[in-house]
């Protein structure tokens, strides 16, 4: 009985001491910071979670924005929908101006219960494509090419690639076969219409690590001339070692955000094998940027190693990315405010949708994010496996956004 | 519950199958019920709106799960029926409740019994191998039947309502005034979980409980004493379901979306980690498991947020946090079945029976 005291005495001081931890931070704005780092999807939050640090540490330690520190608050929700609510109570509780949500469940469990609490929640890369409608999900903000978005911009690829037309070109769309995965399929078909390719679609049950006989049937029945994949975790891998061995050529290989980073390659046996597949990308590749550079010296002032997580560039830079949009909306808030003042969910969203013209050194998209567009444009850079490396193909694009629009807009009169 | 009771001894059936054993059962009751009332309002009093609002919110959540883990303590508990479809039954109700509330513009009151009555339907069907086939075969069984399920609603646009396989709701409105906040769904919530809790106390103290109670112990023996085996199970799949079927109903009307996600695998076993921590065989034993499992990784959390500072940087507590919380759950559910096999609802038991001569041991 004595040991249950004592330890319930050690609670009760725990929740005295966050207490009081929490007001000595009070003038720190605080930015909820969703993460997965142990559950479904943990490959890549060991890699985002660290950029999203990293680049609010390196904020704070030029300081801050307009002369207020940042608290990145992160919350591991285990890729579990009650625990990601219970992760958004808790920042809410702490003061959270803005969250950085993590997953799509997540993104959609939440999306009300945001537009309620008037807190500003961003999805890069996860959530639903319609969400890019500022005027139906006023306070969900997506900042990056939604599945619609690489949809349309693997088509504009594919046509650049194959000379210019697809006119009676065949494209094989190679899916997870998952909600997230059939997302894409309207603007695709759409897409084959208005550029009269032919397209047929090849699921991939989950977890998605065989496909030996789609990926036959798309090679050799069907013939395709190029390929389009969406694919989560394990399976990009195994669609890259799949369609190497039947000799399908990578480089008419492209792939959607999430099948695209060093990890999935490293996992095919290394980008040696990988030499030439295509990859979506919504933030920039690679450490050729100043803020790398900057986050390097950071830690050597600091005596200390830059992380390794660095090294695996695409998760690691989406951090950063994420991030950079949330304090560049803070940005917005403080200068409209003065900076003084104290920043509400509500100044946050304004501060989203005057974003306009912020690049990091290459890194981030031209995003233009507006009351009525939440995706920023659906900007994407293609970047090719090349000696070994994740090299930039393409510039910045947006592609068919005519046609993204009305998908958007007929989704909204659906409901 | 909470009151002690001593020297008391049972004489007839009709006290043996009584809901409030003693008087001053219905006391403790009454009092618990009345603390569950205000508690939304005290806790507001007590830390302010903005804190209320976050510790409703893991109540509600727990509140949620009471109602899921009893229902699958109801099948695999005291029927012994083993189960791992149970979120696949939470996701029809909850998309029977969705589609009903969307399409139809129908309230929560019916969406709600219907989405359990679909997902009862669903199960009674599912549970039709469990005639044939026992233990691990049957687990395997409702497993296929969770795959059949998820594979139906990502494929039927006009279940899943579109390519997302999700479809938002509007709150659920009491007299036309829609709940909101957490403080506001805690009443809803609260409302089902307790009416969950009396159904399963009255059902298992009943002929119909007794019958499950008697299946799980000896199927053979239960049919020579005139128990309709193929009737029971059946109705232990359909109880069961229906009590899935309202959880995923209520996570529906909770988060203001039906979504495929919530309700795969995973959800599954969480479930069935929250019966067995708790207690098979006991309603006590699915709320206590509900509470442990949710709050849990909360506790562990917090108390690494305060006591970790001291040790590591804020970087290092990222990295170290959310596998700790893995590392110690997994450590306690280990600890916890060593020390007492039969769950929390045992070592609960254990404490009072400890205190009901205490301090007159001897």
């Amino acid at each position: 009985m004595n040991k249950l005291l004592a330890s319930l005495a050690a609670a009760g001081g725990a929740i005295l001491l966050t207490a009081g931890s929490a007001w000595s931070q009070a003038r720190d704005i605080v930015i909820g910071v969703q993460c997965d780092r142990t559950g479904a999807t943990q490959t890549v939050g060991v890699f985002f979670c660290p950029g999203v640090h990293d680049y609010t540490d390196l904020v704070n330690s030029k300081g801050g924005i307009e002369g207020r520190r940042v608290r990145a608050m992160e919350i591991d929700h285990e890729y579990k929908v009650p625990a990601g609510v219970e992760s958004y109570e808790r920042h809410k509780k702490e003061g959270a101006v803005s969250v950085l949500l993590y997953g799509t469940p997540h993104v959609q469990a939440l999306t009300a219960k945001m537009a309620e609490d008037k807190i500003p929640g961003t999805s890069p890369g996860f959530g639903s494509a319609a969400s890019a409608d500022g005027m139906r999900y006023p306070y969900l903000f997506p900042i990056a090419a939604s599945y619609w978005s690489q949809a349309a911009a693997s088509v504009h690829f594919a046509k650049d690639r194959l000379g210019g037309s697809l006119r009676g070109k065949k494209i094989a769309y190679l899916f997870f076969d998952n909600p997230a995965g059939k997302e894409p399929l309207p603007v695709l078909e759409d897409l084959a219409k208005l550029e009269g390719f032919e397209l047929r679609t090849f699921a991939v049950p989950a977890p998605g690590v065989e496909m030996g006989p789609q990926v036959l049937d798309i090679t050799q029945r069907y013939r395709a001339d190029f390929v389009v994949t969406h694919l989560f975790g394990r399976s990009p891998s195994v669609s890259i070692k799949e369609l190497k061995r039947v000799g399908f050529p990578l480089s008419k290989v492209v792939a959607f955000v999430w099948g695209s980073s060093e990890a999935d390659l490293d996992a095919a046996g290394g980008a040696a094998v990988a030499e030439g597949y295509n990859t979506l990308q919504f933030a920039g590749v690679g450490t050729d940027y100043a803020v790398h550079r900057e986050i390097r010296e950071m830690y050597q002032k600091a005596n200390k190693q830059p992380p390794r997580e660095m090294n695996s560039t695409v998760y690691y830079n989406r951090g950063i990315f994420h991030m950079a949009v949330h304090l560049e909306a803070l940005r917005n808030a403080l200068k409209a405010k003065g900076a003084q003042a104290t920043i509400t969910g509500a100044d946050m969203k304004t501060g989203f949708e005057s974003i306009k013209g912020v690049t990091l050194g290459g890194l981030m998209p031209p995003l233009q994010i507006t009351p009525t567009d939440h995706e920023g444009g659906g900007w994407i850079q293609v970047f090719t496996v090349k000696g070994g490396k994740l090299t930039k193909t393409t510039d910045w694009f947006r592609a068919y956004p005519d046609v993204i629009k009305k998908h958007v807009e007929a989704d909204g009169k659906k409901s | 519950m909470f009151h002690r009771e001593s020297g008391y001894y049972k004489t007839t059936y009709a006290e043996d199958g009584a809901l409030y054993p003693l008087p001053i059962a219905k006391w403790t009751v009454g009092i618990l019920l009345a603390l569950f009332v205000v508690l939304p309002p005290l806790t507001t009093a007590v830390t302010g709106a903005l804190a209320a609002e976050y510790y409703i919110s893991i109540v509600n959540l727990i509140l949620i799960a009471v109602v899921g883990a009893i229902g699958l303590n109801i099948l695999v508990g005291y029927t012994g029926q083993i189960s791992i479809g149970h979120a696949g039954f939470m996701s029809v109700g909850a998309y029977t409740a969705a589609n009903l509330a969307v399409k139809l513009d129908l309230p929560f009151w019916i969406t709600l019994p219907a989405g359990g009555l679909m997902a009862a339907a669903i199960g009674a069907v599912v549970g039709i191998p469990s005639l044939r086939i026992k233990g691990l075969y049957l687990a395997i069984a409702t497993l296929a039947a969770q795959l059949i399920i998820e594979w139906i609603i990502n494929h039927t646009p006009a279940i899943s309502g579109g390519s997302q396989a999700s479809i938002e709701v509007d709150r659920p409105a009491v007299f036309g005034y829609p709940l909101k906040t957490q403080r506001e769904l805690y009443y809803f919530l609260l409302l089902f979980a307790v009416l969950a809790i009396v159904g399963a106390l009255n059902i298992v103290r009943s002929r119909i409980g007794r019958a499950f109670v008697a299946i799980r112990d000896q199927d053979i023996a239960a049919e020579i004493i005139g128990i309709n085996i193929f009737r029971y199970k059946l109705t232990a799949f359909a109880i069961s379901s229906f009590y899935a079927g309202v959880t995923g109903v209520l996570y529906t009307y909770y988060l203001g979306i039906a979504n495929y996600e919530n309700f795969l695998i995973s959800t599954s076993i969480d479930y069935l980690a929250m019966i067995i921590i708790g207690g098979l065989g006991s309603v006590l034993g699915a709320i206590f498991g509900a509470i442990f499992v949710t709050l849990l990784p909360i506790l562990i959390r917090l108390f690494m947020e305060t006591f970790g500072t001291l040790f590591f940087t804020t970087a290092e507590l990222n990295n170290i946090i959310p596998a700790m919380r893995l590392g110690i759950f997994g450590l306690l559910i280990i600890v916890f079945l060593v020390l007492e096999p039969e769950g929390l609802n045992r070592l609960w038991r254990n404490i009072r029976s400890y205190f009901r001569v205490w301090p007159f041991s001897y």
